[in-house]
């Protein structure tokens, strides 16, 4: 396929992500404040700090409060990671590739954008945050639905698996970071209600309490820790987004010229084989913190290496060319 | 519509504003018999047509027999001496035309204009088609109307007919100017009805006269383009080379017979409107038939007894460019002020060539709904012509509508409308 189109779907795919990856994060801190309210405090702060921006949110609001940080992230078009600028983002890649993807997939970035911003002008969202934000990632689970009912499983839809896994992955590492910074000094005063109800908010804000429960019997942030980064069944979990990214990539591989793995392949199976070997205890001892920005420097650079081996063909795919003049003009 | 994206983009506006184009519920319908007459007509046309061209681009017997003045075809804007003596694939040159038709107070069908460049709407056609057999099936059970759907399947026939290469094995793919283009939507609707790629300029290259794509696992041959972009803009080496959107060599690869277009470059002078005053000649020179839809009476500012005529008669007249399309640059006579005609009176002065007028038509009334009742507004029609082994008309094609009341300007640029129009069997 296209490299153009490629890379436009690497990208709508990264972007309608990352607006549920923000939609979550607000609905769960919604919860957290609303039901510990007073050992928790009002901690709206770290949520800028997990998506970035912190500078250009003190220019334009001042002090991080629910509803100033609730429009940030949410309607601000200044803002490049909010979840409006996420879908216009998304819809735009979306148009700009409609006769790769089904009608279906364009008519829901399409939908999607078109919700949001009705609702940017009014207060619906700070008033009904709970509704907004779960119609939100309804949103987002119906166009990976229509995507995988609609749409050839063929290179095209691998480029959209590939772009969503690696946003999934980065996102549950940052959720996970930030959200394990402030509980774990908590923690330490051995779980009270009020723990358990702040680490069971940090598993629904991955939707992975109720698998969680299934695996494990009680919560503790290294459990909690295990089954985000390491698990191997749960959708959400770093171990998970990062073998299907891996397959995708094997798939999008075959049939290239050179037979020995692409750059993206390799950065990315090493990536993989850590996470399949690693143990829980081994990286919290390690320090969980610095674990996960290594983890995101090293995403960042199988990013690099996806757009560097896909996006920018310069050899033909069969007959060898005379002369290689690929210079002139372009 | 705003849910499905049918959308098009309206230059000067806002940046990437898009807007839908308004549709209106009740069809137009055209009875077998006169539908056999527009047909014969528009394959008459489209023969002569390319005739025309292979012989202005060749030997230009038409022009050394004076039938059609050689200063008025060579001055066009959208004549180009790039394509002198080129040999086209399968001869044909026009292989996509949209011919706007007009009917008057009597029935009478008129050809308005004649466009063999890029003519856009045909998606609208295929979309109006789908919301109508929505809204009204039972209506449209009942009616008999004949299918418009195949078009995208007969499209791709005539553009892989073109391939220097086996037919089955040929790529094709529908160059776009990009998604900020006013048919973008056309140009990706029309690519996944066929199941090709639409490219942009710059996912093309040119390596050794022939043309390839950039995909994902290395670099594709393309054979055959369906281009909608303009010859101006088609390779910044050949034509203007400040293009961007285009692709450097591609017209060498094409001069070398490594790639297909279509249309083929040039065309458009077989749509200059000047030239257009001459094709009932040139319909008599070729196939010595009298043409089956007459033009629209037409005066040519170049010439001084027209042009006197045009400037004593403007409020009655329609003035045109003779490069424009969309409706974009023209005077309307009846509806304009003094100042808009003192404007152009001063253009046609400075620019003569560059004008013609016909006089304003009272142009056929369709119902359309108005807030719930019916309101009669101005229509036109656009039929869609495809040349490839053989002439194929789409029965039907865009009714395009003036929606403000008494306007006669039904160019979706300047707010008009379409309808969907029912083509009954015999």
């Amino acid at each position: 396929m296209l490299s153009r189109v490629a890379e436009s779907i690497y990208w709508m795919s990264r972007y309608l992500e990352r607006a549920e990856s923000v939609a979550r994060l607000v609905d769960v801190n919604l919860h957290l404040t609303l039901d510990a309210a007073a050992d928790y405090g009002d901690q709206w702060e770290p949520l800028i700090d997990t998506v970035g921006g912190q500078p250009l949110f003190a220019g334009r609001y001042g002090v991080a409060e629910r509803d100033s940080v609730m429009r940030f992230l949410t309607f601000d078009r200044e803002n490049p990671n909010s979840i409006l600028s996420c879908a216009w983002k998304a819809r735009e890649n979306a148009r700009s590739v409609r006769d790769t993807i089904s009608s279906e997939m364009w008519e829901q970035a399409n939908r999607f954008y078109a919700f949001l911003k009705g609702y940017a002008e009014s207060d619906y969202a700070l008033m009904n945050p709970h509704d907004f934000y779960t119609e939100v990632k309804m949103a987002t689970h119906l166009f990976d639905g229509i995507a995988d009912a609609t749409m050839s499983h063929g290179d095209a839809w691998h480029f959209l698996r590939l772009g969503e896994m690696v946003e999934r992955a980065d996102k549950t590492s940052r959720i996970l970071d930030v959200k394990y910074f402030i509980l774990l000094p908590r923690w330490q005063g051995i779980g009270s209600t009020v723990d358990s109800i702040q680490w069971a908010a940090l598993l629904k804000s991955a939707s992975a309490f109720e698998m969680y429960r299934k695996k494990y019997k009680s919560i503790s942030p290294a459990k909690v820790a295990d089954f985000l980064i390491l698990n191997r069944e749960f959708p959400r979990a770093i171990r998970w987004c990062l073998d299907q990214a891996a397959e995708s990539l094997q798939c999008l591989s075959t049939g290239m010229r050179q037979s020995a793995p692409n750059q993206a392949e390799r950065r990315l199976g090493r990536l993989v084989s850590e996470l399949h070997y690693a143990r829980i205890e081994e990286v919290i001892s390690r320090g969980l913190h610095e674990f996960l920005e290594d983890l995101q420097g090293y995403l960042s650079s199988v990013h690099e290496a996806i757009a560097e081996t896909f996006f920018s063909a310069t050899l033909p795919l069969t007959e060898p060319v005379k002369s290689v003049a690929l210079g002139g003009g372009q | 519509m705003y849910r499905m994206g049918i959308t098009f983009a309206v230059y000067g506006g806002a940046e990437g504003a898009e807007k839908i184009l308004p549709f209106d519920i009740i069809p137009r319908i055209i009875d077998a018999s006169e539908w056999n007459k527009i047909e014969q007509g528009l394959k008459q046309r489209g023969h002569a047509i390319n005739l025309f061209l292979a012989d202005i681009y060749g030997k230009q017997r038409i022009l050394s027999e004076k039938i059609v003045p050689r200063e008025l075809v060579l001055s066009a804007p959208t004549y180009r001496p790039q394509c002198v003596g080129l040999t086209v694939p399968r001869g044909i040159w026009n292989h996509i035309s949209g011919t706007d038709l007009i009917r008057d107070e009597t029935g009478q069908f008129y050809v308005l204009e004649d466009n063999v460049r890029c003519p856009s709407g045909v998606s609208y056609v295929l979309e109006n088609r789908r919301i109508l057999k929505r809204a009204l099936p039972q209506v449209f059970d009942a009616s008999r109307v004949r299918a418009v759907d195949d078009y995208p399947s007969r499209l791709l026939n005539v553009l892989e007919f073109l391939a220097p290469t086996p037919m089955d094995s040929a790529v094709t793919v529908v160059l776009t100017p990009g998604m900020y283009n006013s048919a973008y939507f056309e140009h990706a609707f029309l690519a996944q009805q066929m199941g090709i790629e639409l490219v942009e300029g710059r996912d093309l290259l040119v390596i050794d006269d022939a043309v390839y794509m950039r995909n994902t696992r290395g670099l594709e041959r393309v054979d055959v383009i369906y281009r909608r972009i303009d010859d101006d803009f088609l390779d910044p080496l050949a034509f203007r080379s400040d293009s961007l959107l285009g692709v450097p060599g591609l017209m060498r690869a094409y001069q070398a017979g490594n790639v297909a277009l279509a249309n083929a470059p040039g065309t458009g002078v077989a749509d200059d409107k000047a030239v257009y005053a001459y094709m009932p000649k040139i319909i008599k020179y070729y196939l010595g038939e009298e043409p089956l839809i007459p033009n629209v009476p037409t005066y040519l500012c170049g010439e001084k007894r027209d042009r006197d005529y045009v400037i004593a008669n403007m409020e009655n007249m329609v003035i045109k460019a003779t490069d424009g399309s969309g409706g974009y640059g023209m005077l309307v006579g009846p509806t304009s002020t003094a100042s808009d005609r003192a404007l152009f009176r001063e253009k046609i002065t400075a620019h003569p060539r560059q004008y013609i007028a016909q006089p304003a038509m009272s142009l056929s009334r369709a119902p359309v709904l108005v807030e719930g009742h019916f309101e009669g507004r101005h229509v036109d029609l656009r039929p869609y012509v495809l040349y490839g082994q053989e002439i194929y008309v789409l029965p039907g094609g865009l009714t395009r509508v003036a929606l403000k009341r008494d306007s006669l300007v039904v160019n979706s640029s300047q707010g008009g409308g379409s309808k969907d129009t029912w083509v009954l069997q015999s």
